[in-house]
Formats: structure tokens, C-alpha cells, sequence
């Protein structure tokens, strides 16, 4: 009898230690995953959804994967500025302490990207060790609104995840609109160099390209092949004829235009040289997060001049107020947006 | 080593627990014996302030201590054992490719977004493969001297899957998956759970039988392969019975930890200089050390910085200079 006792002592136990209310998501793995109904601290697994849970809401990001660099800080709330870093926990052994992931008691983990097979088990291997919910949201860009919207829901932030998916919505319909309207051959071959050599790009397909697709731009690169970030020759890039070149460095913007080789390119000869912004984080890749959002509508500007008027400034004074939470003074947003490669 | 072989051993282990013991105690959940008797306290009586102490401790830090202790002596008999078949000094248990076929498994695995077991099951096979073609390779030759032939061949073998390797992180996606591929080729034990540790022990149990039935023959092995033979012992079969052993924990190990360099190449080394090269006393010698120095570099990986800093980097950098003062202190370990 009292081995009976014993056990319904443990059961009892092990139920009061349970988090009073909970519900259960499915998330974009299919895998069913308990939460508490009040989620107040979040970990964020990789950088997609750090950015992710910090515009969705800051309150609640537990820290960041790596610190945020001082020109990136300037564009954040200052209460999140100098969160804990914990690193990323990614695959087998990412640089994330276990023992820290806990000590920042954070309710749910969320993760933000491919959904595949790897990431669905190690999500389900950090959760059996820790017992902390592990969350995956696919994080591909077309879905950026969808996403907003199934964060919102698990952290509990319907109202604004609305706000922000509403934003998304309509900044994509009116692209697709738009779009419909320029003909193939008005729409401009791009080369976006990336790194102070800018002889690394993305491949057909590749996830740093998604959204130069999405405007409507014909990677040069895509001659190449399909695949992910590569190396790729001077040689090459000249016999792609770009009529846009986007830079991730202003040096190598900067080098170009002394280059007796590149000089060589329409897109040099034109000025159609950009450099791509970058703050607080990526406009065009890194991380590929729904902060590429505002790179849709520089991209826009600065492939289709004609076709989208120019306010770019009211663009990005409103996305950055919406979704950084930072109002922009003119000096900063002549910064951000870097005015090209002469300055 | 002036006291007889048991008492040393008896010290050894005795060192070992204790250490392991204080490596329960640090990390960045709470450092300090106060933690670790609380959630003992918890366990006995079932009551406690901290519900999350328990599994820090249980399932995230007890873990990784008992796999820095099994990876540690795995990797360093392993060592121990390659250097006394090949009988030389600079061996590791790289030579034949365990360790670069079990990252071509693994990084293969990752790109093919397999589940996690999948991917340390790929290492695991993927490090016995590349052993097993070096030694078919090494079988072809007749006319040449065994030993070379080996290991040229483990040369030429290793560099074709590095280049796979190098092949695949190109084509993996920047953000998913390769710094999941860099941080297991840096090796780490981070994320290894108890399931992991049970799961490699039948392949490293029957990976042990050899390298411990066979110290005698090994010792004998030392001397040469002539000399092995006039005593009656099929050198071929003891051969390639032990690289089979020591290639099985290697790949165990490997598979749940990543790429841990250099235990293998110099702690063997240092149970030399400390035991002598009589296998029977360097093998036990060299796991204990193995066992303690990757506790005290898993300590310091989990503990240094706010995040993981990933194993292959400190192993050496820990571990370089001190085999570089003890070189220059002038002790000799082939004697």
C-alpha cells in the first residue's frame, strides 16, 4: 500500500509542478507543442528570430545570439540594447550553453527558418533536456505575414502581430501590383556583390537572393547556377553584363568606381552602383527575417525609379517606427540609407 | 612513477572521481557545491526550491561530465594504441581517417537535413568506411613496407573526403546549415544528452575488448614487426584487430561530440613521459588522463564566455603549451 502511496504522491507532485494553464500549438514541424498561456520571456534560437521576437515584442526577447554591434544599438530600444548573448542553437552543438539557455528561465523557444527533418529533431531533443516548449516557425519570406501572425498568437501579442502582418500584406499586394505592370525586359539584371571584394553572391535560389526574386529582379548571378552563396570571378561577373550592381560593403562600392576593370560595366558607367543598407539589421539578407521587409521598398526604389515614386523616406520612417520602435531623425535616416556610394 | 602499478591506479581513479566531482559543480546555471547538494537533497527527499535545478543538473550537466570523462580516455587510448602499432611519436587517431570519414557522415547529414540521430549515425558509419578503405588499400599493396603504406594511403584517402567536405559546405545554406557543419567539425558537447552517452557505450565496449586483451602482444609490437613474428605472434591479424578496435571508439565518440583534436596526438604522449612504454601500465595511464584533461577543457569551454566556445579550439590551445614546457623540460617518453 505504501508503495501505492509513494506514487500517487509522485504523480501528484509532478502535476503541481506543471505551469497552472497551458494550451498546445502545432507548429510548422507538425509537432505538437505545450505552452504556457502566458508567455513572458522568449529565447530566440537563431538570428531570424531574435529579429522576430523583437519586433513582435521586445519586452519579451530573454537575449540575443551575438551582441548587437554600437551602429546597430543606435537603432534598437534601449532596454534591449544590452541584453544577455547566448549564442545560437543551431544543429548538433551550436554555441549556446545549455546550462544558460536555463539560468535565463525562458518560457518557450523559438526558432525561425527551413523546417526540416534536423532542426524538427534537435527541436525535440533540446525540449526532452531542458523541458523547455521548442517552437519552429517556418520562416520562408513569402509567408512574412503569416509568420507575424502564428508568433503573435504564442506570445500573446494578437493585436500587434496584426498591425505588423497587415503592414506586410499590403507592402507585398501593392508590389505584386506594381510588378504586373512592368514588362521582363524593363526589369534589371542585379549583381549584388557581397564582402569588401564583392566577388561573393547568392546563386539561383538561394536564400540571400529571395527577396531580389520577390522584387521582380533577374539575379546575374543565376547564370551560374543554382545553389547558395559562392565565389564567383571578375570575368564572370563581366560577361553577366549586370545593369545594377548592389554592394554590401560601401569599399567595395567605393573600389569599383576606380577599377579599370569594372569601370568596364554598363551598370559602373550609369552609376548604378548601391550599397545596401544594412541597419539595425540586413535590408536584403542577413539574417533572412522579416527585417528584409524595408528592403523591398528600397529595392524598389532603387530598381524601379519610374515605376515607384519616390517617398522611400516616409517608407522607412514608417516601417522603422512600426517595427523597430524608433522614430528616425533626418540625419539618421540619411545614414541608414546611405545616399549611394559617393558619400 | 617510484610506487608499485596498484596504488597509482587506486590514486588515479581516486583523482579522476574528485575532479569529475568539481567539474559537477561548475557552470552557468550556479557554480559552487551549493547547487549540486540541493538537487541532491531534491532526489533523496523529492522536496525543493527549484524545479529547474534538477534537470540543469541531471539532464544537462551530469551528461556532459560523464562524456567528457568516456570521450577523454576513448580518445586517448585510441591514440595511445596508433602510436604504439605505428611506433611512432606523431601518430593520431586521424591517421587512418576515422575522424575526417565520420565529418564527411556528418556533414553529409546536415546538408540532407537528416534528424540528429541520423546525423551521428552517418559520422559513426562514415568514420568506419573511410578506415575500412584506407586498410583495403593498405591490404592491395604486397610489395612495400605495411606501415608506410597505411599511412600514405590514409593520406591520399583523407585529403579526396576533405575535399567532399569542402564541397558540401559550399553548397550548404549560409544560414542553417553550415554554422551547424562549423560548429561540428569544432567539436562540442554542448548538446549531448544522456541518450547520447548510452548509446555509444555497446560500440565503445566492443571497441575496448582488443585494446585490453591485446596489451601484451602490443608491447611486443613495439619492437617490430620482425621480431613480433620470431615470437610467434600473426602480426597482420593483431594489427588489424587493434586499429579496428581503436578506430570503433574513435568514431563512437565522434559521433555524438564532433571532431576533438589533438587528446588523441599528445596525451599519450604525456602518460608516456609519466608511466614508461609498456602498454600495459600506458594504456590505463593514458585514459585517465585523457578523461581529466577533456573534463577540465569542457569546464573551461562551458565556463570562459557567455556563450560555448566549441572544444577543437580550446583542446589546443590549452593544451599546446603545456606539451611544449614539458618537450622543453627535456623528459624523454621513447626510451
Amino acid at each position: 500500500m505504501s508503495v501505492f502511496r509513494g506514487l500517487v504522491g509522485l504523480v501528484a507532485l509532478l502535476l503541481s509542478s506543471l505551469p497552472a494553464t497551458a494550451r498546445s500549438v502545432t507548429d510548422a514541424a507538425g509537432r505538437v507543442v505545450e505552452i504556457p498561456d502566458k508567455v513572458q520571456r522568449v529565447l530566440a534560437a537563431g538570428p531570424p528570430a531574435s529579429v522576430l521576437v523583437y519586433v513582435l515584442a521586445p519586452e519579451k526577447l530573454a537575449g540575443w545570439v551575438r551582441e548587437p554591434k554600437p551602429e546597430e544599438k543606435a537603432f534598437l530600444l534601449p532596454a534591449v540594447r544590452d541584453l544577455p548573448v547566448f549564442g545560437q542553437l543551431t544543429g548538433k552543438g551550436g554555441t549556446a550553453n545549455m546550462e544558460a539557455v536555463l539560468a535565463a528561465r525562458p518560457d518557450i523557444i523559438v526558432d525561425v527558418g527551413t523546417v526540416s527533418a534536423t532542426y524538427a529533431s534537435l527541436a525535440d531533443k533540446v525540449q526532452a533536456q531542458t523541458g523547455i516548449p521548442y517552437v519552429l516557425i517556418d520562416g520562408t519570406f513569402a509567408r512574412s505575414a503569416a509568420m507575424l501572425r502564428e508568433t503573435g498568437a504564442i506570445l500573446g501579442v494578437p493585436e500587434r502581430a496584426e498591425a505588423l502582418a497587415a503592414y506586410a500584406d499590403e507592402k507585398l499586394a501593392a508590389l505584386e501590383k506594381s510588378l504586373a505592370a512592368i514588362p521582363a525586359e524593363k526589369r534589371p539584371s542585379v549583381y549584388f556583390g557581397r564582402g569588401a571584394e564583392g566577388l561573393e553572391t547568392g546563386l539561383s535560389g538561394s536564400i540571400n537572393m529571395e527577396i531580389l526574386e520577390a522584387a521582380g529582379a533577374r539575379n546575374a548571378a543565376a547564370a551560374a547556377g543554382k545553389g547558395g552563396l559562392t565565389q564567383v570571378s571578375l570575368e564572370q561577373v563581366l560577361s553577366w553584363k549586370p545593369d545594377v550592381i548592389l554592394a554590401s560593403s560601401p569599399k567595395f562600392a567605393h573600389a569599383i568606381k576606380d577599377d579599370p576593370l569594372w569601370r568596364e560595366l554598363d551598370a559602373v558607367k550609369a552609376g548604378r552602383i548601391h550599397v545596401a543598407p544594412a541597419l539595425p539589421f540586413g535590408w536584403i539578407d542577413s539574417p533572412p527575417g522579416v527585417n528584409r521587409l524595408i528592403g523591398i521598398s528600397w529595392l524598389e526604389h532603387t530598381l524601379y525609379p519610374e515605376a515607384f515614386p519616390a517617398k522611400l523616406d516616409e517608407d522607412v520612417r514608417t516601417f522603422f517606427k512600426l517595427f523597430y520602435h524608433v522614430e528616425l531623425d533626418d540625419a539618421q535616416l540619411a545614414g541608414l540609407i546611405g545616399r549611394d556610394a559617393d558619400r | 612513477m617510484f610506487l608499485s602499478r596498484r596504488p597509482a591506479a587506486v590514486l588515479g581513479l581516486a583523482g579522476l572521481a574528485l575532479l569529475a566531482l568539481f567539474s559537477m559543480m561548475i557552470g552557468k546555471y550556479g557554480s559552487g557545491p551549493g547547487p549540486l547538494f540541493a538537487a541532491l537533497r531534491q532526489l533523496v527527499t523529492g522536496e525543493g526550491s527549484d524545479p529547474l535545478l534538477a534537470t540543469v543538473l541531471w539532464n544537462v550537466r551530469l551528461p556532459r561530465v560523464v562524456a567528457a570523462v568516456v570521450v577523454g580516455a576513448a580518445l586517448a587510448a585510441a591514440g595511445a594504441t596508433y602510436q604504439g602499432l605505428f611506433r611512432n611519436p606523431l601518430v593520431s587517431p586521424d591517421l587512418l581517417g576515422v575522424s575526417v570519414g565520420a565529418s564527411l557522415g556528418a556533414v553529409a547529414g546536415i546538408f540532407l537535413s537528416l534528424p540528429v540521430l541520423a546525423i551521428q549515425l552517418a559520422a559513426f558509419v562514415g568514420g568506419l568506411v573511410a578506415v575500412l578503405l584506407v586498410t583495403g588499400v593498405g591490404m592491395l599493396v604486397r610489395e612495400r613496407d605495411p606501415v608506410l603504406t597505411l599511412v600514405l594511403a590514409g593520406i591520399a584517402i583523407q585529403a579526396l573526403i576533405g575535399a567532399g567536405i569542402s564541397l558540401i559546405k559550399i553548397l550548404a545554406d549560409p544560414y542553417d546549415q553550415l554554422p551547424a557543419i562549423t560548429y561540428w567539425l569544432l567539436g562540442s558537447m554542448t548538446a549531448v544528452t544522456r541518450f547520447d552517452v548510452f548509446s555509444i557505450l555497446p560500440a565503445l565496449g566492443i571497441g575496448f575488448v582488443p585494446l585490453v586483451l591485446l596489451r601484451w602482444r602490443m608491447n611486443v609490437m613495439t619492437l617490430g614487426e620482425e621480431e613480433a613474428q620470431t615470437l610467434g605472434i600473426d602480426t597482420l591479424k593483431t594489427r588489424i584487430v587493434l586499429i579496428a578496435g581503436a578506430t570503433l571508439v574513435t568514431a563512437a565518440t565522434v559521433s555524438i561530440t564532433g571532431i576533438i583534436g589533438w587528446i588523441g596526438l599528445v596525451i599519450p604522449h604525456i602518460a608516456r613521459m609519466l608511466v614508461g612504454p609498456d602498454f600495459r601500465r600506458l594504456l590505463p595511464a593514458a585514459m585517465m588522463l585523457g578523461a581529466a584533461y577533456l573534463l577540465v577543457v569542457d569546464m573551461l569551454a562551458r565556463s570562459i564566455a557567455s556563450i560555448e566556445v566549441p572544444l577543437g579550439i580550446l583542446t589546443a590551445t590549452v593544451g599546446a603549451p603545456f606539451f611544449l614546457w614539458l618537450l622543453i623540460s627535456g623528459k624523454r617518453g621513447w626510451s
